[in-house]
């Protein structure tokens, strides 16, 4: 046994001393043997997911991230649903990713995307708590020597039915955590439920308003360094030489160090100081032939695209052309669809400190695991000496989810300082010219009406961006991206959601030097936008209201058709709107959930646009905490509102020409609509919430704009036309 | 070396006076409550009260603040009470991801020194903050619901 021990590492052993002792425990938890594995306060887990405390604080671990989206709330809901605790008495931590590697992934995936926190996780974490409370009551029972059937759990009381006998879980936690956990528990009918589906307030709400919340950027530890780095303007391009000498003696200025073979970055006593200096470093890059690529060539090149011979299909049935030639009404359109980049209010950022012997990472993500991977790759050592600590994130929006260049750069700089943690933080700037943009993509849309203005056939040639091929090239399947069709797809969670005979959706993949990442709701931004409008262009053209043109298309898809009712129902569709105001519509599935939403409008002659109101639609399976999904809904629309008037990230020289907020705007309150959340969970699957509803705002802003006017925009943003948001 | 009073507190900070207000607090007096978002004074993270009005602090040199008073989120409660607009925060629930809202509240509170009850006109006019999350709707309820607190 002893040999065991020293075999550990000292923090372990520190940990079983202290815990064996009753006293204050100091670090990780890996038990010896089948000892307790215990929270780094010395209190006992339960299990992966539930560490209680003595004064019965129940700790749940959230393996996903907090950037805004109420995720921590809603996995706790899900966890204490089960677990039967005192929600007053509920916090929560992030387990490390280290310790993840170390237990064999208990916690399952970190990745914090793709609306998939809750939706995915939903079954593992409410049996985490289940079997938590399992293993809770069985304690009480053993201690009574009392049958556990006779035994029930209730607001972390353990009531003996028969003698009327409680305990507390804290009480009990030891014992339990000494029980072999049960293979198998049973989860709750959903009916049962008792804290999913409450509006409950979220549990990260107070420092928030304080200042006490701590995110990345916040960050302070002793002898910290800061850091601001400037990488090649140009994707792709090095550096070619600079000028150290001319600013290292100016204030509070340590080091200036290349930083991989594209950047360069100056490390001082602040970071202003940091900044300062790098402004003033001349620095020559090597910018390469990508410095020959602008906005028109990769226009041009997606242009070619839209009638090539090529194309990877993935919605194919009957046979378009020949329905298409015999069409008594032909309808033809392209759209197009620009870079945006995320921008989140906290610039990317990542504080990280080497030593040859380990090396660690403070960093906001969406992907623990991923940001755990850079830090090894970054730092050449082994997992076991590496680890990373998550941080709340300012803002995510998939920025900091499968991409991890700032953590790659913070530990390349650490390297070259060893034992002292640097705090690297990039200025808007370098966050502008350095995204992970949404995609370019235009879109061919071709319609074949009949004599009776139905839609007999309808080919979707999308033409630009992969980001798969980009980002995870494994996943593309004989070459096809089939991300490129959310919301476009035959069946699954992207379905759509009309029945056309003669129907073919293809894409002929168009790759530009500048990298495309996932941006909230990743493809149906564009894809709503293309086959949404277009579906108010049919109906134009076959002189139908849009709404009943739809309908006779949704007969199979009974769950988009409930959505697009509802909104349309609540908003007034068919009835008159106040004067001056136009109404236009759009429904998609995408993330697992069923959204639409009624826009209300109005425009005056210098067209000032006015987005009045919105109703929005959602089906997400289940609803968790329908408070937060309100939130989700009206600030999706902020974020897809913004970028359909305003956002733009245009290529020049083979660079970002946008800088700050200054010429890449965002909505304010001034221009906010009022939205109006129609949650209509119908049960049986989980869907997203973070992401699906973002799509429908900017169709059925647009569709309303052309009630208005007449006039169909096809390019974005809107600014391009002169037309703003009032 | 720069002598301003930062939350009733008088402070020397020893920094170059061109460096912005905003670094001053967060990275000499060690007031991080007050964030960086743009540097140019368009998204209003960085908003602090300089004598009761709302700056932009990410480019108000140290050296136009001496003598004065200023006021962070670190700085809004008085006494661990919080103040009116903070609760009020609260109680709709405002902060998404939070990182805006410092800035938010502190130009919340100023519009609200002024303007005791204002109408939607003049929030629309005079919180021009960016928030990307979007919380703008629980922004403008809690701003009526601090008024009438």
């Amino acid at each position: 046994m002893i040999t065991d021990r020293l075999a550990l590492d000292r923090r372990s052993f520190l940990i079983g001393t202290a815990a064996a002792t009753g006293g204050l425990a100091l670090g990780l938890k890996i038990p010896f043997g089948a000892g307790v594995v215990r929270a780094q306060d010395g209190s006992p887990e339960i299990n992966a997911w539930v560490v209680i405390r003595p004064d019965d604080t129940v700790v749940i671990r959230i393996a996903r991230s907090e950037m805004g989206q109420g995720t921590l709330t809603g996995l706790a809901q899900m966890v204490a649903e089960e677990l039967e605790c005192n929600w007053a008495k509920v916090t929560t931590e992030y387990p490390t990713p280290g310790e993840s590697v170390k237990r064999k992934r208990v916690w399952g995936n970190f990745s914090t995307g793709g609306s998939r926190g809750i939706r995915e996780s939903n079954e593992y974490v409410r049996k985490g708590g289940a079997t938590a409370r399992v293993m809770l009551v069985q304690a009480a029972a053993n201690g009574w020597g009392v049958p556990v059937a006779e035994c029930s759990a209730a607001n972390s009381l353990i009531t003996h039915k028969p003698s009327g006998r409680t305990v507390t879980y804290g009480k009990v936690a030891e014992a339990a955590a000494k029980l072999t956990p049960p293979t198998e528990v049973t989860l709750k009918d959903p009916k049962d439920w008792k804290l999913i589906g409450k509006p409950v307030k979220r549990l990260d709400t107070l420092p928030k308003v304080t200042g006490a919340q701590v995110y990345g950027a916040d960050l302070k530890l002793p002898g910290m360094l800061n850091a601001a780095i400037k990488d090649c303007p140009v994707f792709g391009g090095k550096v070619k030489s600079f000028e150290a000498a001319k600013v290292t003696g100016m204030p509070g200025v340590r080091h200036v160090l290349p930083v991989g073979d594209s950047a360069v970055a100056v490390v001082a006593d602040t970071w202003w100081q940091a900044k300062t200096a790098l402004d003033a470093l001349p620095i020559v890059w090597d910018e390469g032939p990508n410095a020959q690529v602008s906005s028109a060539s990769i226009a041009e090149m997606l242009k070619a695209g839209l009638d090539a011979d090529q194309a990877f299909v993935r919605n194919h049935n009957g046979d378009v052309k020949t329905a298409i030639a015999g069409a008594a009404k032909k309808v033809e359109a392209v759209y197009a669809y620009p870079f945006q980049n995320h921008a989140p209010m906290e610039p990317m950022n990542a504080t990280a400190k080497y030593t040859p012997d380990r090396c660690e990472v403070w960093v906001p993500t969406q992907n623990g695991e991923a940001a755990f991977a850079a830090l090894t790759a970054a730092s050449g050592l082994p997992a076991d000496k590496c680890e990373v600590y998550k941080i709340h994130l300012g803002g995510g929006f998939g920025r900091r989810g499968a991409f991890h260049d700032y953590v790659t750069q913070a530990v390349l700089i650490a390297k070259q300082v060893p034992g002292s943690p640097v705090k690297l933080l990039w200025s808007r700037e370098e966050d502008m010219a350095h995204g992970r943009y949404h995609p370019v993509m235009q879109a061919k849309l071709v319609g074949a009406l009949d004599a009776g203005g139905n839609l007999t056939g309808l080919h979707c040639r999308l033409s630009g961006q992969s980001i798969i091929t980009a980002v995870f090239p494994q996943l593309l399947q004989d070459g096809r991206d089939n991300l490129a069709f959310q919301g476009l797809d035959p069946s699954g969670d992207f379905a759509l959601g009309y029945t056309v005979p003669n129907l073919l959706i293809d894409h002929a993949m168009r790759n530009t030097h500048v990298p495309p990442g996932f941006w909230r709701g990743v493809n149906i931004n564009q894809n709503a936008i293309f086959m949404e409008c277009f579906m108010d262009e049919l109906a134009q053209a076959a002189g139908q209201d849009p709404l009943e043109f739809r309908r006779k298309l949704m007969a199979k898809h009974p769950k988009h058709l409930a959505v697009l009712n509802a909104a349309a129902d609540r908003a007034g569709w068919g009835k008159p709107a106040p004067q001056g105001v136009h109404r236009g519509l759009a429904q998609m599935m995408a993330f697992g959930s069923y959204v639409a939403a009624c826009a209300e409008v109005s425009v005056s002659g210098d067209d000032k646009v006015k987005v009045r109101r919105i109703v929005c639609a959602t089906d997400p399976g289940y609803a968790v905490n329908p408070a937060q999904i309100e939130r989700q809904v009206a600030g999706s629309f902020v974020y897809g509102l913004s970028a359909l008037f305003m956002q733009e990230c245009t290529v020049k020289d083979g660079r970002i020409e946008q800088t700050n907020f200054g010429d890449y705007s965002s909505m304010r309150i001034a221009q906010m609509p009022k939205v109006e959340t129609i949650l209509m969970p119908s049960g049986g699957f989980w869907g997203g919430v973070g992401e699906p509803t973002i799509c429908v705002a900017a169709p059925a802003v647009l569709n309303a704009y052309f009630a208005a006017t007449g006039k169909r925009i096809r390019t974005f943003p809107l600014k391009n036309h002169n037309i703003q948001m009032a | 070396m720069a002598r301003m009073t930062i939350n009733g507190k008088t402070s020397e900070v020893d920094v170059q006076p061109s460096t912005p207000l905003l670094w001053a607090l967060r990275e000499q007096a060690g007031l991080t409550g007050t964030k960086y978002g743009c540097g140019i004074a368009q998204c209003g993270a960085c908003t602090v009260h300089v004598d009761g009005k709302a700056v932009r602090s990410c480019v108000m040199p140290v050296s136009a603040v001496v003598g004065k008073r200023i006021t962070t989120i670190e700085g809004l409660a008085t006494n661990g009470v919080l103040h009116k607009v903070q609760k009020a925060w609260v109680d709709h629930e405002v902060p998404q991801c939070g990182y805006c809202q410092a800035g938010m509240i502190m130009a919340v509170a100023a519009l609200l020194k002024d303007k005791p009850r204002p109408t939607d006109a003049d929030i629309d006019s005079t919180i021009t903050n960016i928030c990307r999350c979007g919380t703008f709707q629980q922004v403008r309820e809690a701003i009526h619901a601090a008024a009438k607190a």
